[in-house]
């Protein structure tokens, strides 16, 4: 449950209060919380853990953890995609 | 030279592994502190490519495996309280309390519901006014912070019918407690990448003197691990003991300020149990006086429940490196992640559900130098 993956920030918004925003993973859309990366902005890569992003990363380290992720077969797994979770 | 096919540069994890077999003259144990690290040594072999002097021992940086037996029957005994909505991480359903685990008391009725993000509960709670709904807040350092939020949130937004179940742990005490152990056989280190990308650094280096080893901060992709692990080696070799960061393209020294307020804010240090090793002082949160209106343990009387586990499992011996998985009598066997017996055997981040996944115990393995 550690693991957190790369993606790339699509939009931002404040909703109520917390910064969220939608992030691309590879394709994979989901809403998360950026209240811990409150200077990111669209565009950019952070590592998203449980539905936060917690650390911004590079274009290039992002694309090259996600290629890998894909190809272990753990992406959807860890996004939650193919109900993995369960 | 299956193994060293599945890294995604095999050429560089050949020359680091070349670069470590060459540095190693001696035995070194080395132990990986986070259970995604165990996770990926176990899936590539990374430990059965490496020389034989060196062994990885499998920390016990793996959340679910090392709550608490007492914490997981109060998370049942609030379960299957009809007014209350249960939200979990996945990987919590299925760790066995003393008598069943959340999937029991789902299929008895409970509402049991599995989470992505903690806010999802908080998001459920504003659906349901009319239910209490509680979220189950394990995880270390990491996961802390979005743990945090939901409480923060909460009081922010007045929500009253929301409440945590703090079971929160920290990798440092845990490093010092093995570290400083008489039977610990651990020469160095890899920390845990994610966590430091939360915490920062700047908690290591004080271990590092204190107990003379090598720290290096890892990632937990397998060139990472190897990186680390090539780090690792060639300070020990040189006798050396000094804190690095092999994972700089994530953790900076200072780590996520944001996030460190936050958990300041809403969590403060007690002593913890361990799963398998016992207490260790000062190595957990829990949430501060402040936060008394969301703390599940006080909103529900769940009384403490002293809970023996099977005697058959071996986890803290596993969890502290003393035992490899295999070498449990009930391996494979009577445990197994369909019927775990202990907890290291039901997250896959569990050193005895990762050797069950991966490790082709009777399979020869082809060695990296091989071609
Ligand atoms: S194999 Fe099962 S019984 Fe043995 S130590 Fe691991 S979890 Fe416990």
């Amino acid at each position: 449950m550690c693991l957190a993956v790369p993606g790339r920030i699509v939009d931002t918004r404040d909703e109520r209060g917390a910064k969220m925003g939608t992030i691309d993973f590879d394709g994979v859309r989901k809403d998360i919380c950026l209240a811990y990366l409150p200077d990111i902005e669209v565009g950019d890569y952070a590592i998203v853990h449980a539905g936060f992003a917690i650390s911004r990363i590079d274009e290039e380290s992002a694309l090259e953890t996600l290629r890998m992720f894909h190809e272990l077969g753990i992406l959807d797994e860890e996004l939650g995609v193919t109900g993995g979770a369960e | 030279m299956k193994y060293l096919d599945e890294f995604n540069d095999p050429d560089l994890a050949k020359r680091l592994f070349d670069e470590i077999a060459t540095t190693a003259t001696q035995p070194w144990a080395i132990m990986e502190v986070c259970g995604g690290q165990t996770h990926s040594i176990i899936r590539n072999g990374i430990d059965q490519l490496l020389p034989d002097s060196i062994e990885l021992i499998h920390g016990p940086g793996c959340p679910v495996c090392v709550t608490p037996l007492g914490m997981i029957d109060k998370a049942l005994a609030i379960a299957a309280r009809p007014d209350v909505i249960f939200c979990s991480f996945g990987d919590m359903l299925r760790v066995p309390g003393s008598h069943q685990d959340l999937f029991g008391v789902k299929s008895m009725g409970g509402d049991v519901r599995v989470v992505y993000s903690p806010l999802d509960a908080v998001k459920i709670a504003e659906e349901h006014p009319d239910r209490e709904v509680v979220f189950f807040a394990i995880g270390f350092e990491t996961t802390a912070p979005p743990n945090a939020m939901t409480v923060h949130l909460a009081r922010e937004r007045g929500l009253t019918n929301f409440s945590i179940l703090v079971s929160h742990v920290l990798v440092p005490p845990a490093i010092a407690a093995i570290a400083s152990s008489p039977t610990s056989r651990v020469d160095g280190f890899l920390a845990a990448g994610h966590v430091c990308s939360v915490m920062g650094t700047r908690e290591y280096g004080p271990l590092v003197e204190q107990f003379g080893m090598p720290i290096v901060v890892t990632g937990f992709e397998p060139l990472d691990v190897l990186e680390g692990i090539r780090r690792t080696v060639a300070q020990l070799e040189a006798g050396e003991a000094r804190l690095e960061n092999a994972y700089a393209r994530v953790v900076s020294d200072e780590g996520n300020v944001a996030a460190q307020q936050m958990l300041s804010t809403v969590f403060e240090v007690c002593d913890r149990q361990w799963r398998g090793i016992g207490e260790i002082p000062a190595s957990g949160w829990r949430l501060r006086p402040e936060f008394d209106a969301w703390n599940a343990e006080l909103k529900f009387d769940v009384a403490d429940v002293d809970a023996p586990e099977s005697a058959l499992c071996r986890a803290g011996e596993v969890l502290q490196g003393l035992i490899k998985p295999h070498e449990c009598e009930a391996f494979g066997d009577e445990c197994t992640p369909r019927t775990p017996l202990g907890a290291t055997m039901v997250s896959g981040e569990g050193a005895c559900a990762a050797y069950y996944q991966y490790r082709r115990l009777d399979v020869p393995v082809e060695v990296a130098t091989g071609g």
